[in-house]
C-alpha cells in the first residue's frame, strides 16, 4: 500500500469525472439497502396507511371505507384501555429505569473496588432472553409456590397475586423491567460519568461545594443530554420492547389491565384477522412516536445542557 | 496494516470500558465506600436471586419444586431435568432453526450494513444525507407498522413458513443501527488509503472489501453481536411469519413449552437456562464489543 499522495494537478482533472463515478458508486452500494428500504419500510407504511382506509377481512376484496376505521377507534373502549395502559407501563418503567441506573452508575463511579463484579451484576438481567425472562418472573411472581410470595411468607406478610390481580399486574411488569432494564442505561451512564472532566470537579472543590452541589450542578448538567437521549429512545423502545413481556407473562390481562396498544394490534391483525382497522392502530401508534420525539425535541432546548456544539 | 487496527482498537477500547482506578483510590478511600458497598451488595442480592431461583428450581427433582416454604438447595440435584428438557421436547430441532436464521441473517446483515455504511461515510453522491437521515429514523419506527403489510405480501409470494421473511430483509440492510455505527466508524478512517487505492484503479466496492472491511474488525465484532442477540431473541416476527410447528425458533417454542410439553417449572426452568447459555458465552467472551454497542449508540444524542 504506497501513501504517494497523487499530484494536485491529477486530482483536479480527475475530480468531475470521479463525481460521476461516486455517484454511480454510491447508488451502487447503497442499493442494497434502498431495495430493502423500498419493499420492507417505505412501501409496507403506505400501504399500512392505504389498508387502513379500506374494510379488509383478508376473506373478502378490500372495500374502501375512508376514515371508518379512524372514526370507530375513537368509539372503541379497548382502544383507550390500551393507550393508558401503555402510557402507564411506558412512562412510569423508563424513567424510573433511568433514575435507578443513574442511581446504580454513582455509586460504581466512585472507584469502589469490585466495580467489575457489581457492573456484571447489574448488567446480566439485560441480556436474558426476554422470552427467558418472562417464563422466569412468571414462576418468581407464582402466587403459590413463587419466590416473591415465599419471600413475603418470611417476614410475616401475606403472599400477594402479583401478575394475576389486575392491581397490581402493572406494578408487577415494571418490577420485571426493572430487574431486566437498567443494564444499557447503567453502561452508557457509566461510560458518561467518564467522561466528565475532572478539572470540573476540582474547580468546584477549590469552590467548597459539597457532594450534592457537584451532583446538581456539574454531573446533572453535563449527563443531561445522554439522560434525555435514552429517555426518549427507551419510551419508544418501550412501546414494542413489552410485548414479547406482557405476551408471555399475561397475556393481556387479567381483566385486560396489561393490553398496551401493541398486544391489541398484535390480536386485531393476527388473531381477528381485522387487518385493515389494526392498520389504522397502528398508524395512531406511528403518529403517536412521532408527535413524542416531535414534543421531546422541542423540549430539550431549554433543558438540556450541550457541551460545545457537539450534538448533531 | 495490522498497526494502524490495532490503533483504531485502542481508540476504541479507551472510553468505553469504565474501570474504576482503584490503585489510585487505595490510599485515601473515604469511610462512607463501606456504607456504599452494603447498599450496592444488597441491590446484587434482589439482581442475583431471580437467577438463583431458576438454577435452584431447574435442579430440583419434580415435586420439590412446589414446596412451601420452598426448598432453597435442591435435593437431590437432579441434573437430569436438563438433559429431559432437551429430548422431552423439539428444543434441539427448534435451535437448529434458530440458529440457522441467527447465522444467516447475522453474516449478510453485518455485510449489508457495513456497505451501506461505508457509502453513507465515504462516497459522494446526491441525495446521501437525506437517505443517511431515512435511514436512521427507521430506528424510531415501530415495525408493527410495516409488519401487517409485509405479512400480507409475503403470504401474497408465499414466504409465510419460510425463514426468508427473517432472513431478507436484515440482508438487504434492515439493521439501521449497524449503519450507523459502521459509518460512525468509516468516518475515522484516513482517506489516504482510498485516494491511494483509487490511484492503483481500485473502485468504491473494491476499497470497502479490501481496506474498509479489514480496518474495521472491532465494530463489524459489535455489529454482529447486536444483531446476532436482536435474531436470537426475535419473538413477534417469528411468532407471525413461522405458523408450521416445524419452524418454530426456540423463543416462540420455549413459550409454548409451557401447557404443550410441559408444565413443571423445574424443566421449564432448566429449558430456560439452556436459551440463556450462548448468549452469556458470547457476552463473557466477547464482553467489550457488548459494551461497545451500548455506549456508541447510547451516547451520541
Amino acid at each position: 500500500m504506497a501513501a504517494t499522495a497523487p499530484s494536485a494537478r491529477g486530482l483536479g482533472r480527475r475530480s468531475s469525472r470521479l463525481w460521476n463515478q461516486q455517484t454511480l458508486e454510491g447508488y451502487t452500494c447503497i442499493l442494497p439497502w434502498l431495495m430493502g428500504f423500498v419493499c420492507f419500510v417505505a412501501g409496507p407504511m403506505v400501504a399500512a396507511l392505504v389498508i387502513s382506509f379500506t374494510d379488509w377481512s383478508l376473506l373478502a376484496p378490500p372495500e374502501w371505507i375512508g376514515l371508518a376505521n379512524y372514526e370507530r377507534l375513537f368509539k372503541d373502549p379497548m382502544f383507550y384501555t390500551s393507550v393508558v395502559n401503555t402510557a402507564y407501563l411506558s412512562f412510569l418503567a423508563v424513567p424510573l429505569q433511568l433514575i435507578l441506573a443513574l442511581l446504580i452508575a454513582l455509586g460504581l463511579n466512585e472507584k469502589l473496588s469490585g466495580v467489575t463484579i457489581y457492573r456484571t451484576i447489574f448488567y446480566l438481567p439485560s441480556q436474558m432472553p426476554i422470552v427467558a425472562s418472562a417464563l422466569l418472573w412468571l414462576w418468581v411472581f407464582n402466587p403459590d409456590f413463587g419466590l416473591a410470595n415465599a419471600l413475603l411468607n418470611m417476614v410475616g406478610l401475606p403472599g400477594l397475586g402479583w401478575l394475576f390481580d389486575p392491581a397490581l399486574s402493572k406494578p408487577s411488569i415494571i418490577l420485571i423491567t426493572l430487574w431486566g432494564g437498567i443494564g444499557t442505561p447503567l453502561i452508557i451512564f457509566l461510560a458518561g460519568l467518564q467522561s466528565v472532566p475532572d478539572s470540573l470537579y476540582e474547580a468546584a472543590d477549590i469552590d467548597g461545594a459539597g457532594p450534592m452541589a457537584r451532583f446538581w450542578n456539574i454531573t446533572l448538567p453535563m449527563l443531561s443530554p445522554i439522560i434525555f437521549f435514552n429517555l426518549i429512545i427507551g419510551i419508544i423502545a418501550s412501546f414494542q420492547a413489552y410485548f414479547t413481556l406482557v405476551l408471555v407473562t399475561t397475556q393481556g390481562g387479567p381483566a385486560n389491565s396489561t393490553t398496551i396498544l401493541i398486544l391489541y394490534i398484535y390480536y386485531k391483525a393476527f388473531r381477528d384477522f381485522d387487518m385493515s382497522y389494526a392498520s389504522a392502530l397502528a398508524w395512531v401508534l406511528f403518529l403517536i412516536v412521532l408527535a413524542l420525539t416531535a414534543i421531546n425535541f422541542l423540549l430539550a432546548r431549554w433543558w438540556v445542557h450541550y457541551e460545545g456544539g457537539e450534538a448533531t | 496494516m495490522n498497526a494502524v487496527a490495532s490503533q483504531h482498537d485502542d481508540v476504541q477500547h479507551s472510553p468505553a470500558i469504565p474501570t474504576g482506578g482503584q490503585a489510585r483510590a487505595k490510599s485515601r478511600r473515604p469511610s462512607w465506600h463501606l456504607a456504599l458497598h452494603a447498599v450496592l451488595i444488597t441491590l446484587s442480592f434482589f439482581y442475583l436471586l431471580p437467577f438463583f431461583w431458576m438454577l435452584s428450581t431447574s435442579l430440583k427433582m419434580d415435586g420439590q419444586e412446589i414446596a412451601m416454604p420452598p426448598v432453597w438447595i435442591p435435593d437431590p440435584v437432579v441434573w437430569s431435568n436438563y438433559v429431559r428438557a432437551m429430548t422431552g421436547t423439539p428444543m434441539l430441532w427448534y435451535l437448529r432453526n434458530t440458529v440457522i436464521i441467527s447465522v444467516i441473517s447475522t453474516v449478510l446483515g453485518v455485510l449489508a450494513a457495513s456497505l451501506t455504511g461505508y457509502a453513507f461515510a465515504r462516497l459522494r453522491f446526491p441525495g446521501r444525507n437525506l437517505l443517511f437521515s431515512l435511514c436512521i429514523s427507521t430506528l424510531m419506527l415501530p415495525g408493527i407498522v410495516t409488519l401487517i403489510p409485509e405479512f400480507l405480501l409475503f403470504r401474497q409470494i408465499g414466504w409465510i413458513n419460510t425463514f426468508l421473511p427473517l432472513i431478507v430483509p436484515w440482508s438487504l440492510g434492515g439493521h439501521a443501527l449497524g449503519i450507523f455505527l459502521f459509518r460512525q466508524y468509516a468516518l475515522t478512517i484516513p482517506y489516504d488509503f482510498d485516494e491511494a487505492a483509487r490511484v492503483d484503479g481500485a473502485g468504491a466496492f473494491r476499497i470497502w472489501w479490501s481496506i474498509i472491511v479489514p480496518l474495521s474488525g472491532p465494530v463489524l465484532a459489535t455489529i454482529a453481536i447486536l444483531a446476532f442477540i436482536h435474531h436470537w431473541n426475535d419473538f413477534l416476527r417469528p411468532l407471525v411469519f413461522l405458523q408450521d410447528k416445524d419452524l418454530r425458533t426456540l423463543a416462540i417454542g420455549l413459550r409454548l413449552f409451557r401447557g404443550e410439553f410441559m408444565v413443571q417449572w423445574n424443566l421449564l426452568m432448566a429449558a430456560s437456562a439452556l436459551m440463556l447459555v450462548p448468549i452469556l458465552a458470547l457476552f463473557f467472551a466477547a464482553q467489550r464489543y457488548f459494551v461497545q454497542g451500548i455506549v456508541m449508540s447510547g451516547i451520541k444524542g
